[in-house]
């Protein structure tokens, strides 16, 4: 009874979803009232039944209901309670009924938080949010029921993948989509200023704070997979250019530009249409990562079961919507370049490159993706590029973003002084060349190119960046020092630095060794003893595992002890390595256990045991958090949430404002 | 107007590529549509063997017993999804098990099964990928079914779970028994 209640809200939230959609925007175009006012009341009408829907399908995992299949193929009797909250989004249906819920409460949060914006503009933001909304609960009714039954109901279901039972795969898909959803935020506000034909900057400032927050939990959401990938993937590596990685990468990519263009337009006028384009994009992204993902186009760890159909489904939508929108970009976007001029050494300049080299490093990630398609095509054969082409690519690309981004702050908008920029910054330089020399000379003579460039490059940053502050610091009056705007981006930016030293010092330095380790016996990796206790069985919930000791210690001090598992999970007799890692600031030890070599001894003989000993990995994810947090500390300037300076009478009738679109004739292919 | 028409030129162009992809996807889809080297001779081979490079396994050899050859690398993550099923499920059928390491370093594919554990009666290894490109492996994993008389009879792309275990291998491998129809 519960799961088709289930069925009935999602269709009655797709009812809502349509109304929510159409009746504003027709409202908005005509000027009626009423139709606007309708759209509120929609979307609160809407979030109701999705979160009744995604509640029953929780509550069905929760008490075991194995009548859903959905329920049955993702979860079993001795699944532990909080991996059946997961579970709900564990594969692609409840996955998809996940994005439904984050697009509703985003929408809900834009309707609630943007009481003081024009109406008309509101209505047809929260148009445009309606009517994805009413693709994905339509692609979820027709292709996607996660509600249906399995009848005869099953006595006990399949198992949850147990490579996605992990408390870091509870929360990685959840701040992932609010990432991804987050820009169907900014898209809306571009779409409903491109309907509105309101192009001045005013949108723009409002939907900055929704990007900051969407940009930044797309940031969270990136590096929470790339630290499970670290530790549950059992091999050391934490990125690997694999196509769904790619799909949220993208979006990132284009987002970050996106935060910058939007400063750039929202504070001088300029770039407005190239802001536009990215806005559409940054979500056009989005879409496709969900495409890809569940299309079955590329083969991927994270594919979910592809289904033709629901492929040319998504891409029929995709195709709508971006099609869409950019025909109505197209025709519609600002004839004229508006804003105040800038000069050629500007901050605007700068922000311009930062934009340029972000929109192709996200061009070349979806060209390496989409290659093995491309080969087909072409006749070349499905061949995929690997790591090797988006690493270089990569690096090749952000080497004038390093360069560049301690000038961004120095420089002034409209025109930045060269030469006192380079005197402020030239501490950090010196700095970074000293701290080489002294590296290469006398620390550590054998580090290779990249670690010593990554030295560099982090303290170039980070130095960088900290000049900005202290001159902040020095030169402004008391609580007038850093807007939370300004602190966000320092703190963004040092998260930046703290990235780079942890990518580059952790791959040039890194010790990674297979040793056979009999009990008892001790091996010295790195400057470190690391002694193994032999093998035990150890009792999980769901699985049994066999567990090795390892300690680890330096001069006889024992700084950790290891317990690197082999589970085997009771339901399809699967085993998964859990490696045991000893985290630290500068280091982190790492062990998982191989295989038994001596057969014979039966698991008491000696083992195969795989050591890395990394330095500074974890900067890699401790620089995503402080970018995060800049992108949540941005986002809350009060700045962004000040009034419009026209009154609501005046947007409401599109065509007394600024130049009507309509009037001016649209040249084909002019 | 051209330059505000561009993206959503760029945009159709891939709308056009990712529909092309999935009716690739779907007129090769695994079982559906027979690779063309079903029911055809396996390619020649002469391949190294990961543990001793010295020597080497050519295809004539492996004549008089089927085999699956499991395309494999120690950079390929789906491969590492597909370790266990490989080792728990596969290997108990009893079917010689011929793991191809594909594009990979040798290196590298031995500390991989050091540490996941070796559930392949042989591995060769592919370095170049020139051996790849005769059966036409577009991706790791991806197995093939090879009869004692040396043919093709059945190719998996993608990974092994057990329901294309029951549902495919199964069928295929007790069809062994029964001779290859002739191919065109």
């Amino acid at each position: 009874m519960l799961p088709e209640l289930g069925q009935f809200a999602l269709i009655l939230a797709l009812l809502l979803a349509s109304v929510q959609c159409a009746l504003p925007i027709f409202g908005a175009w005509r000027g009626n009232r009423t139709l606007i006012a309708l759209a509120r009341p929609a979307v609160a009408g809407q979030a109701v039944f999705v979160v009744l829907a995604f509640g029953l399908l929780t509550y069905a995992f929760a008490t075991q209901d194995f009548s859903v299949a959905y329920v049955a193929q993702n979860s079993n009797l001795a699944l532990p309670w909080y991996y059946r909250f997961s579970a709900v989004w564990g594969a692609h249906e409840g996955s998809l009924l996940l994005w439904i819920l984050i697009l509703n409460i985003w929408t809900v949060a834009v309707a609630a938080f943007s009481r003081k914006l024009p109406d008309a503009l509101m209505a047809r933001v929260l148009g445009v949010l309606g009517f994805i909304s009413c693709g994905f609960l339509l692609f979820t009714i027709l292709t996607s029921n996660p509600f249906l039954r399995h009848i005869p109901a099953l006595a006990d279901g399949n198992d949850l993948n147990p490579i996605l039972q992990d408390p870091g795969l509870i929360m990685h898909p959840p701040m992932l989509y609010t990432g991804y959803v987050g820009f169907s935020v900014a898209f809306s506000f571009a779409i409903a200023a491109l309907l509105g034909g309101e192009l001045d900057v005013a949108w723009v400032r409002w939907a900055r704070p929704w990007t900051n927050v969407a940009w930044a939990f797309l940031t969270l959401g990136i590096s929470l997979g790339s630290w499970w990938a670290y530790y549950v993937l059992g091999w050391g590596g934490w990125w690997f250019w694999d196509p769904v990685e790619n799909a949220s990468f993208m979006p990132w990519l284009v987002g970050t530009a996106l935060i910058h263009s939007q400063a750039v337009t929202e504070k001088r006028g300029s770039l407005r249409a190239w802001t536009l384009v990215l806005s559409i994009i940054a979500f056009s992204l989005s879409l496709l990562g969900t495409f890809l993902v569940r299309s079955g186009v590329l083969t991927s760890v994270h594919a979910f079961a592809s289904d033709p159909a629901r492929g040319k489904f998504i891409l029929g939508f995709l195709g709508i919507v971006v099609g869409g929108s950019l025909l109505i970009y197209a025709i519609r976007a600002p004839k004229i370049a508006g804003g105040k001029l800038f000069k050629l050494l500007s901050r605007e300049t700068l922000l311009l490159v930062n934009n340029l080299m972000f929109t192709i490093a996200a061009a070349m990630v979806l060209i390496g993706t989409l290659y093995p398609i491309v080969g087909e095509l072409i006749g070349a054969g499905r061949i995929s590029v690997g790591p090797p082409y988006f690493g270089f690519m990569f690096a090749l690309l952000m080497i004038p973003v390093v360069c560049l981004m301690p000038f961004g702050p120095f420089f002034r908008w409209g025109e930045g002084n060269w030469r006192a920029s380079w005197r402020a910054l030239r501490p950090a330089l010196v700095i970074a060349i000293a701290a080489v020399l002294i590296a290469k000379f006398f620390v550590a003579p054998d580090t290779s190119l990249r670690g010593l460039a990554g030295v560099a490059a982090s303290l170039w940053v980070g130095i960088g960046i900290a000049l900005y502050a202290l001159k902040r610091w020095r030169e402004s009056p008391r609580g007038k020092r850093y807007t939370p705007e300004m602190f966000g981006m320092i703190l963004a930016h040092f998260g930046v630095a703290l990235f780079l030293a942890g990518v580059l010092i952790t791959e040039a330095t890194s010790v990674e060794k297979d040793l056979r380790f009999e009990p008892g016996q001790s091996q010295n990796i790195g400057g470190l003893d690391f002694r193994f206790r032999g093998v035990q069985r150890a009792q999980g919930p769901n699985y049994i595992a066999d567990e090795g000791t390892i300690e680890v210690s330096r001069n006889d001090q024992l700084i950790a002890t290891l317990h690197p598992q082999k589970r085997a999970y009771g339901g399809g007799g699967q085993i998964q390595t859990k490696s045991d890692i000893d985290p630290g600031l500068t280091r982190d030890l790492y062990v998982a256990l191989g295989e038994p070599l001596d057969e014979a001894k039966q698991g008491n003989g000696a083992w195969a045991v795989r050591v890395y000993v990394k330095p500074f990995v974890r900067w890699i994810w401790l620089g995503g958090l402080f970018m995060m947090a800049g992108g949540f500390c941005a986002a809350a300037d009060r700045r962004f949430r000040k009034l419009p300076e026209r009154e609501d009478e005046k947007a409401l009738a599109p065509m007394t404002v600024t130049q009507p679109v309509e009037a001016r004739p649209v040249e084909a292919g002019a | 107007m051209i330059a505000r028409l561009l993206p959503l030129a760029v945009f159709a162009a891939l709308v056009g590529l990712l529909l092309y992809g999935i009716e690739w996807n779907k007129r090769h889809e695994m079982t559906e549509v027979p690779s063309p080297l079903i029911g055809k001779p396996a390619p020649e081979f002469t391949l190294p063997l990961l543990y001793d490079s010295t020597k080497s396994v050519s295809r004539k050899e492996l004549l008089g017993k089927p085999y699956l050859i499991n395309v494999f690398g120690s950079w390929c993550p789906t491969c590492q999804f597909e370790h266990p099923i490989l080792t728990a499920q596969i290997k108990p059928l009893g079917i010689k098990l011929v793991g191809l390491d594909w594009k990979d370093q040798p290196d590298d594919a031995k500390r991989w099964l050091a540490q996941f554990g070796n559930p392949y009666d042989a591995v060769i290894t592919d370095q170049d990928g020139r051996a790849g490109i005769d059966f036409g492996v577009y991706m790791a994993p991806e197995s093939f079914l090879v009869d004692a008389q040396g043919m093709i009879r059945y190719k998996r792309i993608g990974m092994f779970t057990p329901e294309t275990i029951k549902s495919e291998l199964l069928p295929k491998i007790a069809e062994l028994s029964t001779p290859a129809k002739a191919a065109q």
